[in-house]
């Protein structure tokens, strides 16, 4: 059955496919999640102010969000960043941004809806009394967020977190649509020339595999450190 | 903006001739009903099977069940379909291969079988941790009145566990909609491939892709509030249902 | 009728069941008592196979328990089981949680079952309640409910394990008076718990277990009135406080 393959054509393109895809892969991994937090925090707090001109535009942002796909939100993206360089920047015409800036914007906006649960419910979790102390001791609002309740709701919900960018890891190989070279990308132009689907998908989901599943078994070991010391 | 909105465009008629684009984008969603019901049923199938045969005391049993859900997590959905569409007929027989390369709607059945296995680990998971909430009493109960283990799941387990877990399926078959979007690759001609078609021969993009987006919305609130129906008509009288601690959120 | 031979079990870390055995004639009603942890509830969780354990035998009725080839759902049906938190089946009305082992287990009709079911329900004074949901029932009522359950597959003996322990205290009576009726009327019981005054009431004999051993095991008079090890002594003092 496997007469026919010829998996040396893995190992000739390794360099194209770690150096080009897996690269861009990474890179748009560990951007969009710093960016999907930072905002996801900002939209969480916005949710929980119940301040209504705050809250209210947050929750149908991540509403919105996360009752559209992925691949539509990439396709949206695409075309509005131009028009929004363009009116950001005051030029006559769209901006052209490059296939990296349109994914990473996509996806640090697009994650920041699940990264906003996820913290809504870490700051959630955060017992009462442990604002009413700093309120106490005569912090400000922000100051009891920044120095009380975030670090607090980062470290109980971390292995969330983490599991989450294992979840937009796997969520990037969708560039696809744009044609961009991500690892999924290279794998998948490298197929296309030499005529190899098999052998190169079958090697994209084994790497795709391993990475995820290593990383999900170091953040099952996060959880159990965590939960001794608590 | 250099932009020209023409929201005129929906009722102009398609390449094809025959539909306006807002009837393509309505055949469009159609397909990814059909594929999101088709792909649900095997994924709730063979979910709450894989599922329940993890909380069994057979450990290789558990084992199994473990690979299953690991295998279908790990792999990106979009990478899971292309090794359905343009692996799997290769390492078939020859015969095999080429009858799957000629089904007509080869992508329809594709995008089902794929988000249908993919789902299903999810659900197996929640199906797992709905019935690991229950208390270990009512198993008991059940097998110390004689019933067999099968017969303590389907009577006593399985159904205190759905009514627990409904919520965070509620959540699955959302997102099974959404995923079905991804087929698009392999040419399945749903909701977003029809917006992003309507896009390519109109250049009113804005249009196309907020009508898929509006469709998207709308198909949202009538399943989330379809299963708030659901979820009060099975409540059980008197029960505070505890739901398990978080499966995968997203 | 019940027969338990040096039954040990061993969890990986410890041992919860030290060479135990004891004999439960037919008719007998025998409590078992000691502190938490002693392992009673695993003891009595052995007996219908709830519980594996790794030594000994333990036989109902002549059937062994611990044999693979004893088909354990039959010989289950046979024993009723009261449990601690009732464990009605919450999302299946008092009558279903009554008829549902009948029908699928022992194959009577519906009809059948049903009228079974409402004599039962009538006999712990419970027949209001057929068409309610346990959750919209008190503790007392539910674990009353739960014997009912238990009768209803017409049992050779009846297993309970701490029946009373969590009800409120207005409750208990209202259950310990129908398994005061059970045993007058000869059923054959084996029941973990704490309440001496019951164990005084209808009890034959008392087996006294600490740390998976079982101490004593002697006629009621005689456990209360003399007791022979000193930890026995030291439990009886503590628990007849009160």
């Amino acid at each position: 059955m496997f007469a026919d393959f010829d998996f040396e054509v893995i190992v000739r393109s390794l360099p194209y496919l770690f150096y080009d895809g897996m690269t861009f892969t990474l890179m748009l991994t560990a951007l969009a999640t710093c960016g999907g937090i930072f905002f996801g925090t900002l939209l969480a707090m916005m949710r929980l102010s119940g301040f209504a001109p705050l809250s209210l535009p947050a929750a149908s942002y991540v509403n919105l969000m996360r009752s559209v796909p992925l691949v539509l939100v990439i396709f949206w993206f695409y075309f509005l960043v131009p028009f929004i360089g363009q009116w950001v920047t005051g030029a006559s015409q769209p901006i052209q941004v490059g296939a990296f800036v349109s994914s990473l914007v996509t996806f640090t906006l697009f994650e920041a809806a699940y990264f906003a649960e996820i913290m809504r419910a870490g700051i959630q979790s955060i017992p009462r009394g442990q604002v009413g102390a700093a309120q106490a001791l005569g912090m400000t609002y922000l100051q009891t967020m920044g120095y009380i309740v975030l670090p607090q709701a980062f470290r109980n919900m971390l292995p969330v977190l983490l599991t989450q960018t294992i979840v937009l890891f796997q969520d990037t190989s969708l560039v696809y649509v744009l044609s961009i070279t991500d690892f999924l990308g290279a794998a998948s132009k490298i197929a296309q020339r030499d005529g190899r689907l098999v052998e190169m998908y079958l090697f994209a989901a084994l790497v795709y595999f391993v990475i995820s599943f290593v990383a999900s078994l170091l953040v099952r070991r996060l959880q159990r450190r965590v939960a001794i010391i608590r | 903006m250099n932009y020209h909105w023409n929201w005129g465009i929906f009722f102009q008629t398609s390449p094809d001739g025959v539909h306006t684009y807002l009837e393509t984008l309505l055949l469009g969603t159609g397909w990814t009903l059909a594929t999101a019901l088709s792909a649900w049923c095997l994924a709730l199938g063979m979910g709450s099977l894989v599922g329940v045969i993890r909380t069994t005391p057979h450990l290789w049993l558990v084992r199994l069940g473990n690979a299953y859900v690991e295998v279908f997590r790990n792999i990106p959905l979009l990478v899971q379909m292309f090794l359905w569409y343009f692996v799997l007929p290769e390492l078939l027989p020859v015969w095999a291969g080429d009858w799957l390369k000629q089904l007509p709607d080869a992508s329809f059945y594709t995008a089902v079988v794929s988000l249908g296995f993919y789902t299903s680990a999810r659900v197996a998971e929640q199906v797992r941790a709905g019935i690991l909430s229950l208390a270990r009493g009512q198993g008991w109960a059940a097998l110390a009145l004689g019933l067999t283990r099968t017969q303590a799941y389907i009577y006593v387990l399985l159904p205190m566990a759905y009514r627990i877990i409904l919520p965070p399926l509620t959540s699955e078959f959302l997102n099974i909609i959404k995923n079905s979007a991804v087929a698009l690759t392999i040419g399945l001609m749903e909701l977003t491939a029809r917006a992003r078609a309507m896009q390519e021969f109109s250049f009113q993009v804005f249009e196309a892709f907020t009508a898929a987006t509006v469709i998207y919305i709308i198909i949202n609130i009538i399943v989330t509030f379809g299963m708030r129906w659901v979820e009060r008509r099975s409540a059980v009288p008197g029960f505070i249902g505890a739901a398990p601690a978080a499966a995968a959120t997203h | 009728m019940i027969t338990l031979s040096k039954v040990s079990k061993w969890y990986p870390n410890f041992q919860v069941l030290k060479n135990c055995s004891t004999h439960i004639e037919k008719g007998e009603v025998v409590v078992v008592c000691g502190p938490s942890g002693s392992g009673k509830s695993t003891l009595i969780k052995c007996v219908n196979g709830l519980e594996p354990f790794q030594e000994g035998s333990i036989t109902v009725a002549g059937i062994s328990v611990n044999d693979p080839k004893t088909d354990l759902p039959k010989l289950r049906a046979r024993i009723g089981m009261v449990f601690q938190h009732f464990e009605l089946f919450p999302h299946l009305t008092v009558m279903r949680n009554l008829e549902l082992a009948q029908i699928k287990v022992l194959g009577r009709k519906q009809g059948e079952a049903a009228a079974k079911g409402m004599r039962l329900l009538d006999r712990v004074g419970l027949s209001a309640h057929a068409r309610k949901y346990p959750g919209e029932l008190s503790g007392g009522q539910q674990q009353r409910v739960a014997i009912a359950r238990a009768l209803a597959m017409d049992p050779i003996a009846m297993l309970f394990d701490e029946p009373t322990s969590a009800l409120d205290p207005e409750m208990i009576n209202e259950v310990l008076d129908v398994m005061v009726a059970l045993a007058k009327e000869g059923m054959t019981m084996m029941v973990v718990t704490h309440e001496m005054g019951f164990a005084r009431r209808v009890a034959h004999r008392v087996v006294f277990m600490d740390r998976g051993e079982i101490v004593e095991d002697a006629p009621t008079a005689e456990f209360f009135g003399k007791p022979r090890s000193e930890r026995a002594q030291l439990f009886l003092s503590k628990i007849l406080q009160h």
